[in-house]
Formats: C-alpha cells, sequence, structure tokens
C-alpha cells in the first residue's frame, strides 16, 4: 500500500534537515503505529505525504500502491486514497461543517470519474456516521471546527475520514488533547474503519492510544530516521522505560 | 471665496453642458438652491482630501466615457422574490416593463411626471438631506444630481408594505449618461423594503434620501451592475427618527469605478442604522469606493458598519469611514469594520476609519484588517481532496459571509450568495 523508501526531507524556510533517510513499508489492512519524542520528525512525515508547503524533498520516494505520492498536489493525494487526521483541525469560519463535507466528497467522487452524491443521499449517510462518533446536528451545521472542544475536534476528522473512505489513514497525535473517553470514541471510530483493503499509520507520544487501536507493526523514530521496528510489545517497553534505553542501543 | 484653477474648470465644463430642468415645479428652488452649492462647492478633483484615493475625473467629466454592456443569460436578482418592479432603462423609467404599483400602505410617483404635481411631502424632503449631508464635507457630485435629475421614484410608506420595491436598473446604450434621484419617507411605525440592482448606464450618478419617521423601518439590498467598464457615484441620505431602523446591504462585483457614499444621520432617541458592503473585484482597471459618514446626534443610538472587500488581479478598494457622536448623544453604541482579502501582491486596499467623539458615555469601536487567503486553511481544504482554486472560493466566500449575514431576509441573502458562487467560480 504505501512504500516510503530513503525519504529525506529538509524545512525549505531553513536549511535544516528534519528526515533523515525513512524506509517505511505498509501492506494493505496493516496498522502501524509510529512512536517517537518530540522533535524526531513524525508529524513531518506526515505532513509531507500530504503534500504541505514549506518542505523540500532532497532524496526518496514514497508510493501509494505504485503512485508517486510526491509529485502531486495534495488534492491529488486525497483523491488517490491518501488521508491525514490533523493533530491540530483547522478552523475554517464562515465554511458550514456540512458543505465542507460536501465539496470533499464530491470533489473526490469528481476527479475519480465518479458521479456526485445527491444531497439526500449525502445527508442520510453523514447522519449515520456522525451518530455513531456522537456528533449532533448542531455540529455538522457549525462553521468548520470553530468553536469546537479538542475532542469534537478528533471526532470530526474521523468523521471525514469515514465519509472520504480513503485507503491509507495517517493518524498524527489523534489522542493529543483527549480524555479518556473521548479517546475511547475516537478509537472506536478508527476500528470501525479497518478493513482488508485500508491501512494506517498512527503516529503516537504514547502507548495508551494502541490500547485501543491494536497495531500490527510499532515503529521507532528518532532524529529523522526509524531506529527500531518490532511488534506491539515494542510500544510496551516504551511505556515501561521511555525512549532512553531505545535511543541508548542504537547510538 | 474663489475656487481653486483646476476645480473651476471641471465644474465649469461639466456645467456648461447642462440646463435646469424647466417649468414652475415643486422642486424648481430645491433645484436652483442645490445648483448654487455646487457652483459654490465646485465639483470633485483628484486633490480633494476626500477623494484622494479615488480619481472622481471619469465622474466629472462632460462627457460619459463609454461602457460595453454585459451578455448574460442569468435569471434576474431577485427574481424569486414576490416584488414590485419598477424598470429603468439607461435611465428613463419603462412603464410597460414595470409592475402595476397598486400596494397597500405604498405610494410611488416618478421624478419624470411628479414634476407638475404638488406633492407636499417630497418638496419637503427632495434635496433636504442631501444639502444637510454637505457638511462637513462637500458632495458636489451629490448636489449637481438634486439640480439636474429628472428621474427617479417617490415612494411614500405608510404601513408595512408587504412586497419589496424592487428598482431594477437595465443598461442597454454604451454611452449612457445617467441621473436618478430617488426619494423614500417612510412614515411613524411603517416600513419598506427597497432593492435594487443592474449596472443602470455606462455612468450613473444616483441620490436616494430616505426619512424615517418615528419607530418607521426601512430594508436596502442592492446588487450592483457587472458590466465591466460600468462607472457609478451613488449616494444615499438618511434621517433616522426615534426607535427607527435603516438597514443596507450592497454587493459590488465588477465595474470599473463605483463610489457609494452613505450619509446617516440618527437624530432620534434608539434608533438604529446598519451599513453593509460586500465586493469582489478583478483587475487593476477596477476601483470600489465606500465612503461613510454616520452621525450620533440623539441618545441610545445604534450604528453599525461591515465592509468586506476581494480584489485581485491588481483591484483596488477603499474604505472611508466615520462615526460622528455629537455632544449629548450618550449611550451610543458605534460598531465599524472594514476587511480585505487580497488575492496577490498587485491589489490594495486603502482604509481610513475615523471616530470623532464630543459624548462621554459611548461606547465606539472601529477595525480595519488586510490579509491574504489562509494557507493553513487552504492546504486542510486541499487535503480533503478540494482543488486549490475551489478551496480558495469557498474561502473567499467564508470571507464575504460576514457582510452578507448583514442581510436581514434569509431569502435575500441566499440570492446573492448563490450568485456569488457562482460568479466565483467562472472567474471573469
Amino acid at each position: 500500500m504505501l512504500e516510503i523508501k530513503g525519504l529525506r526531507v529538509k524545512l525549505e524556510a531553513e536549511d535544516k534537515q528534519i528526515l533523515k533517510g525513512v524506509d517505511l513499508s505498509i501492506g494493505a489492512g496493516q496498522v502501524h503505529a509510529i512512536m517517537g519524542p518530540n522533535g524526531s520528525g513524525k508529524s513531518t512525515l506526515s505532513y509531507v505525504l500530504s503534500g504541505k508547503d514549506g518542505y523540500e524533498v532532497t532524496g526518496g520516494t514514497a508510493t501509494l500502491d505504485g503512485v508517486d505520492l510526491l509529485a502531486m498536489e495534495p488534492e491529488e493525494r486525497a483523491a488517490a486514497g491518501l488521508f491525514l487526521a490533523f493533530q491540530y483541525p483547522v478552523e475554517i469560519p464562515g465554511v458550514g461543517n456540512m458543505t465542507f463535507l460536501r465539496t470533499a466528497v464530491n470533489a473526490q467522487r469528481k476527479s475519480r470519474g465518479q458521479e456526485e452524491m445527491s444531497a439526500a443521499e449525502f445527508l442520510k449517510e453523514v447522519r449515520a456516521k456522525a451518530k455513531t462518533l456522537k456528533i449532533d446536528a448542531d455540529m455538522l451545521k457549525r462553521p468548520v471546527n470553530v468553536g469546537f472542544s479538542g475532542g469534537e475536534k478528533k471526532r470530526n476528522e474521523i468523521l471525514q475520514m469515514a465519509m472520504l473512505e480513503p485507503k491509507m489513514c495517517i493518524l498524527d497525535e489523534t489522542d493529543s488533547g483527549l480524555d479518556v473517553d473521548a479517546m475511547k470514541l475516537v478509537a472506536e471510530g478508527v476500528n470501525a474503519l479497518r478493513s482488508e483493503g485500508r491501512s494506517f499509520l498512527v503516529i503516537t507520544h504514547y502507548q495508551r492510544l494502541l490500547d485501543h487501536i491494536a497495531p500490527d507493526v510499532v515503529h521507532i523514530m528518532a532524529n529523522g530516521q526509524i531506529i527500531k521496528t518490532g511488534g506491539p510489545e515494542l510500544a510496551l517497553e516504551v511505556e515501561n522505560n521511555g525512549y532512553a534505553d531505545i535511543l541508548a542501543e542504537t547510538a | 471665496m474663489a475656487l481653486p484653477k483646476l476645480k473651476s474648470d471641471v465644474t465649469e465644463a461639466r456645467l456648461a453642458g447642462l440646463t435646469l430642468p424647466a417649468g414652475a415645479d415643486w422642486a424648481t428652488e430645491a433645484r436652483q438652491a442645490a445648483l448654487g452649492r455646487v457652483a459654490s462647492m465646485g465639483l470633485p478633483t483628484r486633490r480633494d482630501e476626500y477623494w484622494r484615493y479615488t480619481d472622481p475625473a471619469a465622474l466629472t467629466a462632460p462627457e460619459a466615457p463609454a461602457a460595453a454592456v454585459l451578455a448574460t443569460d442569468e435569471t434576474p436578482i431577485f427574481g424569486a422574490v414576490d416584488r414590485i418592479r419598477i424598470v429603468f432603462v439607461d435611465g428613463v423609467f419603462d412603464p410597460a416593463a414595470s409592475d402595476d404599483l397598486s400596494e397597500t400602505g405604498l405610494e410611488v410617483e416618478f421624478l419624470s411626471s411628479a414634476m407638475s404635481k404638488d406633492i407636499h411631502w417630497a418638496k419637503d424632503l427632495y434635496g433636504v438631506l442631501e444639502a444637510r449631508g454637505q457638511k462637513p464635507v462637500d458632495r458636489s457630485l451629490a448636489a449637481l444630481n438634486t439640480a439636474f435629475a429628472t428621474q427617479g421614484v417617490v415612494i411614500r410608506a405608510t404601513a408595512k408594505v408587504a412586497r419589496p420595491v424592487n428598482l431594477i436598473y437595465l443598461h442597454q446604450s454604451e454611452t449612457s449618461d445617467a441621473m436618478l434621484h430617488n426619494l423614500v419617507r417612510v412614515e411613524a411605525g411603517a416600513e419598506v423594503t427597497l432593492l435594487e440592482n443592474g449596472p443602470a448606464a455606462a455612468r450613473f450618478s444616483k441620490v436616494l434620501e430616505v426619512d424615517i419617521a418615528d419607530r418607521g423601518a426601512f430594508h436596502h439590498v442592492r446588487a450592483q451592475g457587472r458590466d465591466h467598464q460600468r462607472r457609478a457615484v451613488t449616494h444615499c441620505f438618511a434621517r433616522l427618527g426615534t426607535e427607527s431602523t435603516f438597514k443596507s446591504f450592497t454587493l459590488t462585483v465588477n465595474g470599473r469605478l463605483t463610489r457609494n457614499e452613505c450619509v446617516i444621520e440618527l437624530t432620534g432617541d434608539d434608533s438604529v442604522a446598519h451599513v453593509a458592503g460586500a465586493c469582489v473585484g478583478d483587475g487593476d482597471d477596477f476601483l470600489h469606493d465606500d465612503t461613510v459618514f454616520i452621525t450620533h446626534d440623539a441618545v441610545g443610538c445604534e450604528s453599525r458598519q461591515v465592509f468586506k472587500k476581494v480584489l485581485r488581479n491588481g483591484a483596488t478598494g477603499v474604505f472611508q469611514g466615520k462615526i460622528l457622536v455629537k455632544p449629548g448623544a450618550q449611550k451610543t453604541d458605534g460598531y465599524q469594520i472594514s476587511q480585505s482579502l487580497l488575492l496577490d501582491d498587485d491589489s490594495q486596499f486603502l482604509a481610513k476609519p475615523e471616530l470623532e467623539i464630543y459624548a462621554d458615555d459611548v461606547a465606539c469601536s472601529h477595525g480595519s484588517t488586510s490579509g491574504a487567503i489562509d494557507e493553513t486553511a487552504l492546504f486542510y481544504l486541499q487535503s480533503r481532496g478540494i482543488p486549490r482554486k475551489a478551496a480558495t472560493d469557498l474561502l473567499t466566500l467564508a470571507f464575504l459571509a460576514e457582510a452578507l449575514d448583514e442581510i436581514e431576509d434569509p431569502a435575500l441573502a441566499e440570492d446573492l450568495r448563490d450568485r456569488l458562487e457562482g460568479w466565483l467560480g467562472r472567474r471573469r
């Protein structure tokens, strides 16, 4: 599904190398987790994959089902099936949540040569999916993320994911700012979307999200590289001992 | 005091081609007085502080510069609203194209035919608010209009008028030079909605005088024509009685030169005046100027100004807005915001917000901002699959939404929002 080889990235604004050769291969239906200390490059990886401005790729490749992601505009990557759940979902005053969702769904369908969803069809689907995420009608009517609590914003991200049905989902610190109940709700939303044809890359500081979203593979990232890869037990090791031991043993 | 050479030359050249309408009309006195004001003030030039950002040369020139007529197959604006249509073609009333005007609580006359009648209330209004509005700043183009306009409507509301009155200004001649002078008198406790739309002419001068008696309400929604080369100078003079309401919204998309002046006097306690505008300008020959002057001269009044402009490809936006709070106008609540969204580095927004306050128990705030599109929001929308151009349009519409929200009637707001969306999507 997602193949990253030797990916090197620096910040455009300053001559600073953030990713120093990242290799990652995620198979269809798999859930991978990336853990790592602050500043290790985890969020940069998610931004570069989704096409945010301000980063310069200086080496390596990233493909989604064999298609070169890095050559595409952000909207083309989305239409190709990539989805990033933002660590800090953006507030957009003046744009209704429903309008936003419908525009996004139909833009993707259009670019894939599919017919646009009718208003009635869309409404039915969004209501059903919102209900399972405990998103009420009022949240759908309000401007995108404006006045939403931290938990509401993250649930809104998962709702977008559910409506857009991407094949590769990146969750960038989706657990940050969430209490236990909110995290459970978000995790349930993600788990409901797990399927054979859909893969996940879960970026997190803490093991606790992985209690709810069980990963197949866990990677530890530090200083712009993946320094260790293992099974779910690796996350527990981090939880118990912190990153210091792993950093020391790979140094 | 003699006028500066440039000003007197411009004024003489313009007046040379005009003659006062003949006949012993009820308006003759007002016309002569207005001509006197023009002669003493002189027409504006670029050297006037009040015209610093907007060159009035095309508005004062003896001949109107030509403007192509925009071909469009769009359905008429406000077409879905049950309204009373009054049509002007290149500034001339077209009775055949207009609706029957009988409506409860509504009296309509035309300046072209009312000239021979004695409408005492109109006599007390014609040119009166315009003359009051000449202090402290000269608005001689409005006085010129009072002196020479022979077309326009004279509207009186004596009760709550059920259907809005829609003045439709069609533009058919590339060289038309139109002057319209409209009067609206809202009697005590009465209420009326005035809709205006269309480019009107190659060059359009319009004055609207609105006198609102106690507890009266006046709603005004206007969409100025999209003909790219049209030029317009419009003045709205309003006077508000006790507990009365004035609400006005203007949408301007395209047009080469537009100067919209709005002069409001809050003379009755607890009256409310809201003025708003949304504007989209494209190209370096585009200039749009909102000039607003609101005088608080009574206790407990509220005024609100919300102006938003989207400018691209070298377009220029101007905002001059003033709130004057006179001595004794306590408990005044004044608000003013003017904002521009600059879609490229070539466009510019020039703003002059002013407050002048002579009372000590007032709440007045004003703000003005100029900014580019929010890249973070743009990326968020793109990351959901919305193409960059569509995402930009969505954010542009969101920016204008705050001004559109000032329109009280949701059906009218929705009509203008839908059109804006279509126009943004299509581009020039």
